[in-house]
Parts: structure tokens; C-alpha cells; sequence
């Protein structure tokens, strides 16, 4: 079992039903309309190791981070965690209190009415991990400490701290049912650069001392190559790029991977200038046939527009791109 | 405390004169009722001690035995206004209060399910409360009064007069709870928050109670406000028009309507006093709620 990765992800589906009210469809004779939020997504995600997953706004990695804790349902697939099915595993308190999430709003995140010593208390008091009162406080305090706040902040409410002392009571949070597994979803996206920085780097602290495993969903380029181990590069609901963050960022090869590389500012100007690729996301309820990104693509041809492209392995990354597989997909 | 004292709800209530002013008539009035047996001048149903000789009295007129004075006058059956009054202001208050009491119970609960749960649950419990909002307050509860009296006994029925009045008031008062509740509820169930304790797998009963309840509770407490001014004048009518509490223990809304039958006889204090009691009454309680609700809502100030 040293071996079983603590999340595991087999081709797993998921649409959301964006049908209009019943009354409407019947009078208006639509037929139910689906969005296909995650397509096909498999990744496994190994002990200690951090998982990014990157892409544009709307392109399901939210949807892949709350499908990993269990708040969706996959239509398809199976996903495994500590090499149980995931519903399996969340029946089981022991296995459901290793894993937790952190999420992206730092204000939404915390409950306004709550004192941050009973949010972070929480997941203690609902395991039982504290024996009584004074262990619960002395958990809180070191949880409070681990995260770079002080005691007696446990005593506020949430609106009396900045967003980035917010972000650290959600890792506390989080961190309370002592998980194995974290869900960040944009952890830092809210934040200012200055802030973003202190918070990554606590994480990446916290991997190093408690052995975290990260899931880890952004859409900051600079942030994943700061944290992954491993990058999956997401379009459409698909993960179209996956391999080693230092050879995706090094050599990146899907066309929509190289696109996002692109679009980072180069402040030197050093880069060579490629072709800018144009165009906008389609409508994710209506996606094009074969190759989702075809539309957008320099390298389509017509067997893109016609088949969905499997995945090629180049080295330790899997392509998924008929350019790729064909050998047209030369770095430029 | 000093923190209590500095806080924004504290502060705007301190600063608006017509919220400080309409607190105190508000507490004036519920001292008066609640203290009632103290305070009044007489205890109007005590047989004993109710003079035929002092009936119909004007305001200010000496009792016959000379020891007192009868200031808003006395009834056709020589009761003390003032006393009749504000043992009507107790009976006004408790009804209304219950009516308002069960309403939040029925309306929270309803409203929170319906929000949290969604779907098919949603669908039915919010028909259920549009079919209840097209019957006016009045209607329901001479429907139920009148099913009530043909259902059970005489006896039996003048026993649960004040269960009928709250009840009917009550379930004519819930579906707009219900449905700010709803609402809310649907915004705060999206919120990262919930998903938070969802994730730690923290059962769906005690998310919605401990994690939503709290922050849907604020409107609730402008629209009891409120709706306590409206169950104590739907009592009143309903006194008035007969299907309210027995005589034997009137609200503001019976002495109001024994007294408008001498009206005509130029007694006008009997129907003028309770009136003017019941109009200060639910003004204090309804400026209080405007107040509230504007205080709560950041965008109005």
C-alpha cells in the first residue's frame, strides 16, 4: 500500500443540469441542457506531493476540487481516496477527518457569527479529537500558533482580521481534523501579491513539516510553479496537459498550455514572441466536437475538428493533442 | 459593555430620537399591562369591587363613594377605564406576543427547510405559503374559529378562545417569515462557510441550525417587530368583530367594541380611551420595527 496515492481520480465526469424551471421547458418544449463541468479527468495524486491544476475561469478546476472532497457526486468515473472509493471513505469518520479544504473567498469562508476559536474547534469537537475543554483550548492555541496567529485572536470574530490573517484561520481550520490531504481551492487568488507570498510559503512550511499532500487549484501561473510537484493544465472541463511542473513549465507542448505560458508577462523581453493565439472560451454547454480547443488552435486541422484527441506520452507528461501525436507540435 | 455601547446598532439607536422616544412609549405600555394588577386603580373583574353607582362616569368625575377619582371615566357597568385598559393592554399584548411567538417557530422553521433542502421540499412548503398569503389575516381566522366552534363544544371552545385567536393570527403572519428566511437561507447555503463544515461532513440538521440560523435571524427580528403591531390590531378586530376573546376577558379590541355601542349615547370615552391605547401601542411598536429595519440595512442609512 506505500504506493496507493491518497487521491486518485479515473476518468471521472461530472455536468451540472442548467435546464431551465420545469414550467418553462414544458411550455417552451426545450429538453433538459447539461454542462459538462469535468470531462474525462484522471490524475493520482501521491503522498506529500502537490497537484496543481491550472486554467482559465470556468474551466471545471473548481469543480474537480469540490468533486475531491465530495461535495458533488461524479456522474462517471470513480475517485479514490486512501485507496477506498471516495463515499466509502467519507462514511468513515476516521478516513472523512483526513482530508479538508481551503477555499478561495477569505470572507465567505468563515462563519461572521462565530468566534474563530470555536471555527477552528470545530472539526475537533466533531471528531473527538480533544478529550475536554482544556484540551480542545490547547489544540486551538497550538493550531492558532502553527499558523503564525496569536492566542488571544481566538477570542475575535472574523471580521476584525485582514484577509490574509483570514486565510491563516482556514488553514487552521483545516489544518484542526489533522488531514493528510488539503483541497486548496484558489487559496490566494483574493489577496494581495505581498500576502499571497506569506500564505504560500506557510503551506509549503506546513507540507514540509506535517508530510501534506496538496491538491492544489489556481489560475496563477507564478503560484503553481512556487508549489507543484506536478501540474495538470486544464480546458473545457478536460485536463488536456499533465506531466512534472518543471517540464511543463520548461517545455510546454499542448498549444493551450503554451498559450497560458504565453500570457505571462515577460518584463525583460527575453522570450522569444510567438503567434498570439485569439479567441474566447466557448460555451461550455455547447462545446465544439473533437478537440475542445480546436476553435482557438494555430495547429488545427481537420482531425481535430473531428476526434477527440487521446492522451500521447512525451517523456513523463501526457498530451492530449492530435498536433502532438502527429509530430507537428514542434516547438517553435 | 463599552464595546456594546460603541457598536453601530447601539449608536444610530441613541441618535434617532423617534426610535429612543417610541422605546420608551413601548416599554411604558408593556410596564403598565405587565404591572396591571399593581398599578391599576381597581381590579375591573373583581365583582366586589365594581360600583353600579359610579357607571358611565365621564373622564375626571369623583367615584360616588368619594375616595378616588375615575380619570378616563368608567363603563356602563361602573368599571374604571383606566383599569379596564390596562388589563386590556395585558391580554392585547400576551395575544399578540404568542401569535408572534408561533409565527417565528412556524416561519423560521418552514423557511429554513424550505431554503436549506431545496427542490421538491422547496417547491411545495412555498405553494403552501402562497395559498396561505392570498387569505387575509381576518378571513383565516374566522375560518378557523368558525370550524373550531362547529367543531367542539361550547365549553370546550371558550376554553381554547385564546389558543384559536393566536393560532389564526399566527398562521396568517408565518409565510412572509417563511419566505425572507428562504431567501436568505438559499444565499448563506451557497457560502464557503457551509460548504466548510459540509466538507468535515458536520450533519445537515446541525449546519442549517448552527451555521445558517445565525445569519438569517436578522430580518426575522425587523418582521416580528412588525408583525407584533399586526397580530395586536388583528386581535383587536377580531375582538371587535365578536370572534375574539370572551368578555370575561377583554383586550383593547373588546372594550373598544362594547364601548362603541354608547358611542351614540355621547359616552365616547369607553371606545375613545382604548382606542387611543391600542393606536399608541402599535405606533411605538411599528416606528420601533421601521427603525430596526433600517438599522440593519446598511444600503438605507
Amino acid at each position: 500500500m506505500v504506493d496507493e496515492p491518497v487521491l486518485r481520480f479515473d476518468a471521472v465526469s461530472f455536468q451540472f443540469d442548467v435546464s431551465g424551471p420545469w414550467l418553462q421547458r414544458v411550455v417552451g418544449r426545450e429538453g433538459r441542457r447539461t454542462l459538462r463541468a469535468v470531462d474525462d479527468v484522471s490524475f493520482a495524486l501521491p503522498e506529500g506531493t502537490t497537484l496543481s491544476l491550472v486554467g482559465e475561469s470556468g474551466c471545471g478546476k473548481s469543480t474537480v476540487a469540490r468533486l475531491a472532497v465530495g461535495l458533488y457526486r461524479p456522474d462517471g468515473g470513480a475517485i479514490h481516496f486512501e485507496g477506498q472509493p471516495l463515499d466509502v471513505a467519507r462514511a468513515q469518520p476516521a478516513l472523512r477527518r483526513q482530508m479538508s479544504m481551503i477555499f478561495q473567498d477569505p470572507i465567505a469562508s468563515l462563519n461572521p457569527r462565530w468566534r474563530v476559536r470555536s471555527i477552528i474547534g470545530e472539526p475537533i469537537r466533531l471528531f473527538g479529537l480533544a478529550a475536554d475543554a482544556s484540551a480542545l483550548r490547547r489544540r486551538v492555541d497550538r493550531l492558532l500558533e502553527q499558523v503564525g496567529l496569536s492566542i488571544g485572536d481566538g477570542d475575535r470574530f472574523p471580521h476584525a482580521f485582514s484577509g490574509g490573517q483570514r486565510q491563516r484561520i482556514s488553514i487552521a481550520r483545516a489544518l484542526a481534523s489533522e488531514p493528510r490531504l488539503l483541497v486548496c481551492d484558489e487559496p490566494t487568488s483574493a489577496l494581495d501579491v505581498s500576502v499571497q507570498a506569506q500564505i504560500l510559503n506557510l503551506m509549503r512550511d506546513l507540507q514540509r513539516d506535517l508530510g501534506l499532500t496538496y491538491l492544489f487549484i489556481s489560475h496563477n501561473l507564478a503560484v503553481v510553479r512556487h508549489m507543484s510537484d506536478r501540474v495538470g493544465v486544464m480546458y473545457l472541463g478536460r485536463i488536456v496537459e499533465q506531466g512534472p511542473a518543471s517540464a511543463i513549465f520548461a517545455t510546454p507542448r499542448h498549444p493551450y498550455t503554451r498559450l497560458l505560458l504565453d500570457a505571462v508577462p515577460d518584463p525583460r523581453g527575453l522570450r522569444p514572441s510567438r503567434d498570439p493565439v485569439v479567441g474566447e472560451v466557448p460555451d461550455p454547454v455547447d462545446p465544439p466536437g473533437g478537440c475542445p480547443f480546436h476553435p482557438r488552435c494555430p495547429l488545427a486541422t481537420d482531425r481535430c475538428r473531428m476526434e477527440k484527441p487521446a492522451y500521447t506520452a512525451v517523456g513523463a507528461v501526457q498530451v492530449a493533442c492530435h498536433a502532438v501525436a502527429e509530430g507537428r507540435g514542434a516547438i517553435a | 459593555m463599552r464595546d456594546w455601547l460603541d457598536s453601530d446598532a447601539v449608536h444610530g439607536f441613541r441618535t434617532s430620537p423617534i426610535a429612543v422616544l417610541s422605546c420608551l412609549l413601548l416599554w411604558l405600555l408593556i410596564g403598565g399591562a405587565v404591572l396591571a394588577p399593581w398599578i391599576a386603580p381597581q381590579n375591573p373583574f373583581d365583582l366586589g369591587r365594581v360600583s353600579l353607582m359610579d357607571s358611565s362616569q365621564p373622564p375626571m368625575s369623583p367615584a360616588a363613594d368619594g375616595d378616588r377619582t375615575y380619570f378616563l371615566g368608567t363603563d356602563q357597568q361602573g368599571r374604571d377605564m383606566l383599569s379596564a385598559i390596562l388589563y386590556g393592554l395585558r391580554v392585547s399584548l400576551l395575544v399578540g406576543g404568542l401569535a408572534v411567538a408561533f409565527a417565528v417557530v412556524v416561519g423560521v422553521t418552514i423557511g429554513l427547510v424550505s431554503g436549506y433542502v431545496g427542490g421538491f421540499v422547496d417547491l411545495v412548503l412555498m405553494r403552501i405559503a402562497d395559498v396561505q398569503l392570498t387569505f387575509p389575516a381576518v378571513l383565516t381566522a374566522l375560518l378557523v374559529d368558525g370550524s373550531i366552534r362547529a367543531a367542539l363544544p361550547r365549553s370546550v371552545h371558550d376554553s381554547l378562545q385564546l389558543h384559536v385567536v393566536v393560532f389564526s393570527i399566527g398562521i396568517s403572519l408565518w409565510p412572509s417569515l417563511a419566505r425572507t428566511v428562504r431567501g436568505s437561507t438559499m444565499v448563506e447555503r451557497g457560502k464557503d462557510y457551509v460548504l466548510a463544515a459540509r466538507v468535515i461532513g458536520v450533519p445537515s440538521w446541525r449546519v442549517a441550525l448552527t451555521h445558517v440560523l445565525p445569519n438569517v435571524v436578522g430580518p426575522v427580528m425587523v418582521i416580528a417587530t412588525l408583525g407584533l403591531g399586526m397580530a395586536i390590531l388583528a386581535e383587536a378586530t377580531l375582538s371587535f368583530l365578536g370572534v375574539g376573546l370572551p368578555a370575561s376577558r377583554p383586550s383593547l379590541g373588546t372594550l373598544i367594541k362594547y364601548g362603541g355601542d354608547y358611542l351614540y349615547s355621547g359616552s365616547w370615552w369607553m371606545a375613545a380611551f382604548p382606542g387611543l391605547a391600542l393606536m399608541l401601542l402599535v405606533l411605538a411598536i411599528n416606528l420601533l420595527g421601521d427603525w430596526l429595519r433600517d438599522a440593519l440595512t446598511p444600503g438605507l442609512r
